[in-house]
């Protein structure tokens, strides 16, 4: 997925006034810094993640009660990039969980990157 | 200046390295995240990429004991994330070698797992050692100042 990164990342447009905040989720350690390194060099706030599950928990959507009462400023998420074969959920099924929600979070875009070519291998 | 030898040199291996089709150009892209603050970024990645890859072989071995038969879709997963890191430190020879043991994952032909397994750890082992050599070549030498891609 960090090849893919490269690419994606190098056509964000330049931010000034805010910070992009991104989050990155990949279940292998060696990309989750690399793209950790990526993201900053180019100017976004990061957080980076080891799994789907963990990306729900940090967006405060694992099915826990009502979340209204954060400041969820602090925790904005403006982006979010995500591998797509991982262990437990794939980054698809984050995707479809984040979209099914009713709320700001399905505003949010989610990039969902594969180092799969032959598309059979990637369920749909 | 005094300088310039030992630069060369570790120019030289890298360029090697390429040449040899050990490495390609994620390889380059990694080196062009390194800055002042972080100048050993790529050597980072490569020593968790050693840890990972450990683990994985571990792993993939231990599945390819487990015959009888043997579990394709489990190695295909394994040899999916092994191929994963190694591209994503631009270790071309490796990572055509996890391609060609995912094939064989595909056509459940077990006999060309082993033997790609067998090749796929020499590659990886004398990949290894080199990038090892030039690591310690390049701290000698003190930093770069830019990353050089090789002609």
């Amino acid at each position: 997925m960090a090849s893919a990164a490269n690419v994606f990342i190098h056509r964000l447009p330049e931010v000034s006034a805010h910070e992009l905040h991104v989050l990155a989720v990949d279940d292998s350690h060696v990309d989750r810094k690399v793209i950790e390194r990526l993201l900053k060099i180019s100017s976004c706030k990061v957080t980076v993640v080891d799994s789907g599950t963990r990306a729900l928990q940090y967006l405060g959507l694992d099915g826990g009660e009502e979340n209204s009462s954060i400041d969820f400023d602090s925790m904005k998420v403006n982006l979010i990039m995500t591998d797509y074969s991982m262990p437990g959920m794939t980054g698809f099924e984050l995707l479809k969980k984040i979209k099914q929600e009713s709320s700001i979070f399905r505003e949010i875009p989610v990039v969902v990157m594969s180092s799969e070519n032959i598309l059979t291998r990637i369920d749909r | 200046m005094e300088r310039s030898q030992p630069r060369r040199q570790v120019a030289a291996m890298k360029q090697s390295l390429f040449d040899q089709g050990l490495l390609d150009e994620q390889f380059i892209q990694l080196e062009e995240l390194s800055d002042d603050a972080n100048p050993n970024f790529v050597e980072e990645i490569v020593t968790l990429y050693y840890r990972d890859s450990s683990r994985l072989i571990s792993s993939i071995e231990q599945a390819l004991k487990e015959r009888h038969p043997l579990d394709f879709n489990k190695l295909d997963t394994l040899m999916h994330q092994f191929k994963g890191s190694s591209s994503s430190i631009g270790a071309k020879k490796v990572k055509a070698e996890c391609t060609l043991f995912r094939e064989y994952c595909r056509t459940g032909n077990a006999e060309g797992c082993m033997k790609t397994f067998q090749q796929l750890k020499k590659e990886y082992a004398s990949l290894r050692k080199k990038l090892e050599a030039y690591f310690q070549l390049a701290r000698q030498t003190g930093p770069m100042e830019t990353a050089c891609r090789p002609k």
